[in-house]
């Protein structure tokens, strides 16, 4: 498991205006420069914010990705609670407490 | 003394990225008191405004994190976020980094600060700069603690914070704004974004208000994460503001949860009369 780096790369693209350009071009090149899992490449590549969020990707950095990657808000709040569905709790971070529902 | 205004403000990216969606009543109340405090730091004629901000790993992340950072740029640039999602524009925000320099020298010697003469703001700062400096033109110097990545900077060491920021601030002609920025109870970007904990907030605010230490100090990491969510943690900005006007007291403009911005908004001020 390799968080930090999934964390890593998100931040960079946040950062970085020229390397989202070479990851809408390439992103199978731009993730080999990570410490990644096959899993974790999947996630990011499809993107299953879902299962980003179960793995415990920070949500500050998470909502960046999902709408680098088009998500409208509710579409990024609906992923997060399908990944719940799907995976389970979230593993890791501070982002695993969830509030108990509300909008 | 030249701490001439201290205040606090939310800032959420639902602010303005989602302004629309609020029930408009609220929004109204919420975006007035922004105005009013507009109004409040021009009055005192400010020579430049702190601001004590929470980020979101827009410039520091778990490679190098600091406790505690003070910018000491000639410029800043933000907001870092797309600009549609955040429906506000892409500026250029002036520093200063002569007196970012002498604030920084005196403050290190009670605080082991960070610097940064690079700094890309992110919502954190740009919600607030968006209310109370729409033109920019006035001189910007950002403060961040570490509400973000684990370990986080102790509350009673946010407080020292503020102490030291005032200490500097006493000694330098400079007139100094400075305004704390976070949320209280919120759970920002999971999937209960919009649950506020009014009852912990209007508590957390009372006890700001009173600027009582031992009440603010108290608080424990665990039952903030319980109680007010991961994005409770950013209660250390507004402690950092409470500690550097010790011994006044403040008030509470505007208190509301608005759930589509994901945060129990809040402006307040302290009344540094008694410095
Ligand atoms: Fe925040």
């Amino acid at each position: 498991m390799s968080l930090y780096y999934v964390q890593k790369l998100i931040y960079n693209l946040n950062r970085d205006p020229d390397l989202v350009f070479k990851f809408q071009e390439d992103m199978t090149g731009v993730l080999a420069q990570y410490e990644l899992t096959t899993a974790e490449m999947d996630a990011i590549r499809k993107p299953d914010i879902g299962l980003l969020y179960v793995s415990g990707v920070n949500g500050q950095l998470l909502m960046h990705y999902a709408a680098l990657r088009e998500y409208e808000w509710d579409d990024y709040i609906q992923a997060m609670k399908d990944g719940l569905k799907k995976y389970g709790n979230v593993k890791a971070g501070y982002y695993s407490r969830t509030g108990g529902g509300a909008v | 003394m030249s701490l001439v205004f201290a205040g606090i403000c939310s800032h959420a990216p639902g602010i303005t990225g989602r302004a629309e969606r609020a029930d408009p009543e609220l929004r109204e109340g919420l975006y007035s008191n922004f105005n009013k405090m507009r109004l409040a730091i021009e009055a005192t004629k400010p020579d430049a405004l702190v601001v004590i901000g929470a980020e979101h790993f827009a410039n520091f992340f778990m490679d190098n994190m600091p406790a505690f950072c003070m910018g000491m740029a000639e410029n800043y640039y933000g907001p870092i976020e797309d600009e549609n999602w955040l429906n506000i524009k892409r500026h250029k925000i002036p520093g200063n980094p002569e007196l970012s320099e002498q604030l920084i020298t005196m403050i290190m010697e009670d605080i082991d600060l960070a610097y940064a003469q690079e700094w890309k703001f992110d919502h954190g700062i740009m919600v607030p700069l968006n209310f109370l400096t729409p033109d920019y033109q006035l001189d910007i110097i950002p403060v961040n603690i570490n509400c973000q990545g684990p370990p986080l900077t102790p509350l009673h060491r946010a407080w020292k914070f503020g102490q030291a920021l005032r200490k500097a601030c006493d000694k330098i002609p400079e007139r100094i704004a400075v305004v704390g920025t976070g949320g209280i109870s919120h759970w920002p970007a999971t999937p209960d974004s919009g649950k506020i904990n009014e009852q912990w907030d209007r508590d957390f605010l009372e006890k700001w208000k009173n600027n009582n230490a031992e009440a603010l100090l108290s608080y424990k990491d665990e039952d903030v994460y319980q109680d007010g969510g991961q994005g409770g943690f950013e209660i250390r900005t507004f402690i950092s503001v409470a500690g550097a006007c010790e011994g006044n007291t403040g008030e509470i403009w505007f208190y509301a949860p608005i759930p589509i911005y994901a945060v129990g908004c809040t402006i307040g001020s302290m009344n540094l009369s008694k410095s």
